[in-house]
Formats: C-alpha cells, structure tokens, sequence
C-alpha cells in the first residue's frame, strides 16, 4: 500500500513537471490560467497523498488551503482580471519554442544533479521529488524572463511559488503552520496588488506589454 | 513584554489610523507621533537587553539580542526622523498635484506597515517568518514606490515587485533547504526553524545540504540588499519613489536584507566548518563595490547616482562580514549604523534641493547655497561623510575595514581604494555644481524640515570622534555573535 501511495506521488510529481513545461510552451493566456489551475489541483492530491502516507495531519490543512487558494481564489481573480483588462483571447508570440523546451531539459537535468546530493540525505518517502520542485521553480522563472506580457509573467511567479510548495511539501512534509500561513497571505497580497498594477499600468501605456516598461535605462 | 505588543502595536494601530485619516492636514504630525512611539518603545526594549542580555518572548518566536536590537533602534529612529522629513515634503508634494487624499492615505498607512514588517524580521526567531516579513516589506514598498502614478514609477515598482519576488523566491528556497537540514538534527515541528535552536546545533548540520541552502539564501537576501548583479530594481525603486521612501529604502531595508542574510551566515559558517560562506560574501562585496562606484559617475539623476552609492556601500558591508573576525565584523556593524544615518541625511537634502530646483536631474540643480544655505551644506556635508572624509564615521569604519583587509586579503585593498577614489572623484565632481555657483533654484512655499539633516549628520560626525562606550560594548558582542 504504501508503495503504491508513494507511486502515485511520483506520478504526481512528474504531472507537475509535465505541466510547468506546457506552461512554459503555452501561448494562449486562457490556456496558461487552466494549466495553472490544473498545476494547483495535481499540488493538493500530491499533498493529500503525502499527508496519507505519512500521517502528518496538519499536511491537510496546508492541502485545504492550496485548493482554497491556488485552485479556486487566485483563478477566479485572474478570469476576472483577463475579463476586465479585455486580454481573455490574447495569444503571445514566443520565439523558437523548440529551443526553449530544449533549454528546459538542460534546466531538469541541472536540478536533479543538484538535488541529487540532497535527496540521498532526506529521510522522507519521496525522494526524487525534491529535483522535480527545483525543476519546476526554474522553469517557472525560465517562464518569467521569456514572457513580454504582464498576465504570463504574474503566472509564471505564482507558478514559481507551487514549485516552492511542492518542495516544502515533499522535502519536509511542509513548513511549521505560522510560516504557511505568512506565505499565503504573503501571495494574496502580492497577487491583489499585482492586479492594481496591471489597471494602472494599462491606464497609462495602453497596453500590457511589459516591454513598455523599459524606459529607465543606464545613461 | 509589553513593551514588546506595544512595539508592534503602535506601528500597526498607526497603519489602520492613518488609513482613515491620512488624508487630514495634521496627518503628517500623527505619522511622526506614531512613528516616535514605536522609537520609544525601542529605546525600552533596547535597555532590557543592555541591562538583562538576550531573550526570548512570545512561545520562543521573537529573540532579542544585541545584535538585532541596535538594528530595532537604528529603524526606530530613522522612521521617526524620516517622518519628520515627510510632512513637508508630503506637503509641498500635494500642493504640486502630485498627491491626491487617496494617495496620502495610502502613503502614510504603508509608511507604517513598513516599519512594522522590518521590525518584525529583525525580531522574529523563526527564519521562515524572517522570509514572510521581508516579503511583506517588499510588498509595502512596492506600493509606496508607485505611489506616484506617472509612468517612470510603474516601471520602476513592476521592476522591484517582479525582481525581488524572484529573488525572494529563491531564499524562500533556502529556507526549505535550512529546514531539512535541520530536521534531520532537531527533529520535525515548528522548532526546527527557531534560530536559537538552529544556533545551538549548528556545526551538526549536514554540510551538502548547508552549502546549496546558503547559495539559494544570498542569492534571494542579496537580491534585496541590492548586491550585484542582482541590483537592477534599486536605482530604479530609488529614483521614482517619494524622497522620504528613498531614505528609508537605503537606509533601513537594505540593512534589514542584510542581516537576514548574516542570520543565515552564522548557520552556515558553522555547518561548513570552511570559509566559503565568507568568500562567497566577499566576492559579491567586492564586485558590487568596483561595480557600483563606475555606475555612480555616469549617473544624470541625482537620487539615481546617490542610489548606487548605496548600492557601493551595502557592497562594503557585504565584504566586511565575509571577512569575518571581530574586527571586520565591528567595522561592518559601524558602516550599517553610519551608512543608514547619512545616507538618509542626503536624501532629505537631495529632496529639498530637487523639490526648489523642480527636477530631479544633476544639470537642472545649480547654486543650492544662494537660496538655501542650510540645504546647500547639509547636502555638501553629507556626501563629504558618505564619500569618507573623515572626521565622519564613514572614515572610521572604511579604515576598520580597509587596515583588515590588508591583514587577511591584501590583493583586494588596491581594487577597494581604486573604487573609493572613483566613487569620490564622480560624487564630488557632481555635487560641487549643484551646491555652490549661479543659482537655478526656487523658494519653497512650506518650511522644509531641516532638523533631521542636521541630526543625522551630527550623529555621523559624533561617531567618527567618539563612540559611546555602551555602543561599543554593544557592537563587540554583536560582532562576536556574527564570528567568522
């Protein structure tokens, strides 16, 4: 049985990777939102089975919270926010995709060699996950700098905040209750804030395109 | 204990008022009296640990030791002095059209917050509430450097916000890494992540897992002391924010990232049972040093060009503490304090000098001693002490450092003068035109508030001649605490 649970987390595991790297590929800003939220739902079983297999009960507060934040209140606000900022259909020119995912297999191989170390000392169940959540982190940010639009570059920081949850999750069954709560409330703010920006930001350039914001500049 | 609910207290009962009520004209007076209540509160908790030594409140998660409580003092004061500075500038702001009431609400409660969230990561026990509180006080800040609106302040506060998120990111994995190794000794629970625990073990931490902890932790914490490369959103986040948000940024945040970032060093150190924590610190130091002072000549825009002598300085502090040693630690402490007071001292002259001058570009601020002797000079004098001219303390801590480095890295003392000189010879050239000759300035219609100038750099001076024996004895145990 527990070999079976401890299966299923490594599924699991690779589904988020699978996932972080369609991100990394998608175009379509409607698209990016659902595998976000597709990215959130594979956290909170992973974290389930996790809570399960260890009987770290309080793995399924922290699993309750991730469905309630990063499944349903985060999504929720970006639908409405791509709604309101008329974005819903916007498709992004990314260069050489190809290369990109090419990249981001350079980018995996670097994180399981660098968690390797580390995953032989952990004393959890899941030991090569630890490799996946830095993956994904980096391929998050690798998200972040190759997006010119604001929406996808939100996405990719909050995708890069699940890559740091999955490691928590899987590398120390969580962080103390005080410091996840800190951290959510932390990217709820951070998110409400960022869809100020992106009204204000639109008032004035007339457009999300980050690439506006390039004004200051080394003389 | 009191003392301490009263501490946080007043800051966030001040943040919730101001809120409601920061839009009123006695606003500005409320800040600074909330602002000067939280310094008061300081000064309490900083004669408890004098008197009694370190202690832990609060179900173990707050600590309070000598080293963090001279920092708690140091934010304290300069909130409050800043505060001072902000009513007129604010002020004079507003009548400009550059503030609507909305706007000075939002300004005055997160000036609060702001305070509020450093001096709970300065407290705090648990590293990862350490990482909570410098997330919220990017978050603060953000919102105070586009306060503004105007197209240059959005772009600098998206560049903070996007920057620091993802440089926080990667302390928040470091974190992660810290608690493994820690569980590994101390077992799971919440107690793994307290520091005075983590302190007591701290040699038996796993040393693989220490080295890849601390590299994810400078990168994230060296991201928000602005070390370079990692320092594009500070000139920027400087620049377009509000004066008195420029002062407090260079003078209070950097410090607070940067002792997140020693916290972190002692484990680290300790785990390794090597130097590389210490190189690795150096190196970022130095490169930010020689980096810095280069960028600093080039620089049109006067917040701009004093920005990146911050970013020079915290890079000098950052070197300091990589050296390690009593001495070294000492003279780091030293700059934090020195740094913080002068550096902000410019900025409110910097403030008053753009606000008469209208523009904020070095070429447009001429003759600042015909229309205002008292900003002229206390700008001239502030940037003579930041560049270390003695009898400043900047002097005092510069020769601490530099004589140290001789002992333990002679190479890098040609490369540290080499970049002071260049950093003199680009500051000075600049500041001389805008202080002394023709006038382009204009009358302000509110009193500036010059006290806190004047207050800072007394500080400064005063500190270059004599040293409280009580701050000595306070920074020698901070730095023994610091090792390396």
């Amino acid at each position: 049985m527990v070999n079976l649970i401890s299966q299923l987390i490594n599924l699991f595991a690779s589904v988020l990777l699978i996932v972080a790297f369609a991100m990394l590929s998608q175009r379509r800003i409607l698209s990016l939102i659902h595998l976000f939220t597709l990215q959130g739902a594979t956290l909170v079983v992973a974290t389930v089975l996790i809570a399960y297999s260890t009987g770290q009960t309080h793995l399924y507060v922290s699993a309750a919270m991730t469905l309630l934040l990063k499944v349903i209140l985060i999504p929720l606000l970006l639908h409405r926010l791509i709604n309101r900022l008329n974005v819903r259909w916007d498709i992004e020119t990314l260069f050489n995709i190809p290369t990109l995912m090419l990249i981001g297999i350079g980018v995996v191989i670097l994180s399981f060699y660098l968690a390797s170390a580390i995953s032989n000392l952990s004393a959890t169940i899941v030991r090569s996950t630890l490799g996946i959540a830095l993956a994904i982190v980096l391929l998050s940010f690798m998200m972040m700098i190759t997006r010119a639009k604001a929406v996808p570059q939100v996405i990719g920081f909050l995708s890069m905040e699940n890559g740091l949850f999955f490691a928590a999750t899987a590398g120390v069954y969580g962080m103390p209750m005080i410091v996840e709560l800190g951290i959510a409330l932390d990217v709820l703010v951070g998110i409400l804030i960022l869809g100020v920006f992106m009204f204000q930001i639109r008032e004035r350039f007339d457009s999300l395109d980050v690439n506006h914001l390039e004004k200051l500049k080394e003389n | 204990m009191a003392t301490l609910l009263a501490l946080f207290g007043i800051p966030l009962a001040g943040a919730v008022v101001l809120a409601f009520f920061g839009a009123r004209p006695r606003a500005a007076m409320l800040n600074a009296a909330f602002s000067f209540g939280t310094l008061a509160m300081a000064i309490l908790v900083a004669l408890r640990v004098v008197a009694d030594g370190a202690f832990l409140a609060f179900n173990q998660q707050l600590f309070i030791d000598p080293l963090n409580v001279f920092l708690v003092t140091l934010t304290a004061f300069v909130g409050f002095t800043t505060a001072l500075f902000s009513g007129p500038y604010m002020e004079e702001e507003r009548g400009r059209g550059k503030m609507t009431p909305p706007r000075m609400r939002l300004y005055h409660a997160m000036y609060q917050l702001f305070t509020l969230t450093m001096l709970v990561a300065l407290t705090t026990n648990n590293m990862g509430l350490l990482w909570v509180a410098m997330e919220a006080a990017t978050l603060t800040t953000v919102l105070l450097v586009s306060v503004y609106r105007t197209a240059a302040s959005l772009e600098a506060a998206w560049k903070y916000f996007i920057l620091c998120g993802v440089g926080i990111a990667q302390a928040l994995f470091g974190t992660i890494l810290l608690y493994l190794a820690a569980d590994r000794v101390l077992g799971e629970g919440a107690g793994a992540l307290l520091w005075t625990n983590l302190s007591t073990v701290k040699a038996q931490l796993e040393p693989t897992i220490m080295a890849l902890a601390f590299v994810f932790l400078l990168v994230g914490y060296g991201t928000k002391v602005g070390l370079v490369p990692l320092h594009s959103w500070l000139p920027d986040a400087h620049a377009e924010g509000p004066t008195p948000i420029s002062a407090v940024l260079s003078g209070l945040l950097l410090n607070v990232a940067l002792y997140a970032l020693l916290r972190c060093k002692v484990l680290a150190d300790a785990a390794l049972h090597s130097r590389l924590p210490g190189n690795m610190m150096i190196g970022f130091g130095l490169l930010s040093v020689v980096t810095a002072a280069f960028f600093l000549s080039r620089q049109k825009d006067v917040k701009r060009m004093f920005a990146y002598s911050s970013i020079e300085h915290m890079g000098l502090m950052t070197f300091a503490f990589g050296l390690g040693g009593p001495v070294a630690n000492f003279a780091g402490l030293l700059h934090m304090t020195v740094h913080s007071l002068i550096k902000s001292s410019i900025f409110f002259a910097v403030g008053h000098a753009a606000q008469r001058a209208g523009t904020q570009a070095i070429d447009g601020i001429r003759g600042l001693l015909t229309i205002s002797p008292a900003v002229g000079w206390g700008l001239m004098l502030g940037s003579l002490a930041i560049l270390g001219m003695p009898p400043f303390g900047v002097f005092a801590s510069e020769f601490l450092i530099l004589t140290t480095a001789m002992h333990a890295l002679p190479w890098t003392t040609p490369v540290l003068l080499l970049a002071l000189g260049v950093a003199f010879a680009g500051v000075f050239q600049r500041v001389q035109p805008m202080v002394f000759g023709e006038t382009s300035v204009a009358r302000l219609k509110h009193q500036p508030a010059l006290l806190p100038v004047f207050a800072h750099l007394g500080l400064g001076l005063m500190l270059g001649f004599y040293i409280p024996p009580y701050l000595t004895g306070w920074y020698r145990q901070a730095a023994a605490m610091i090792g390396g």
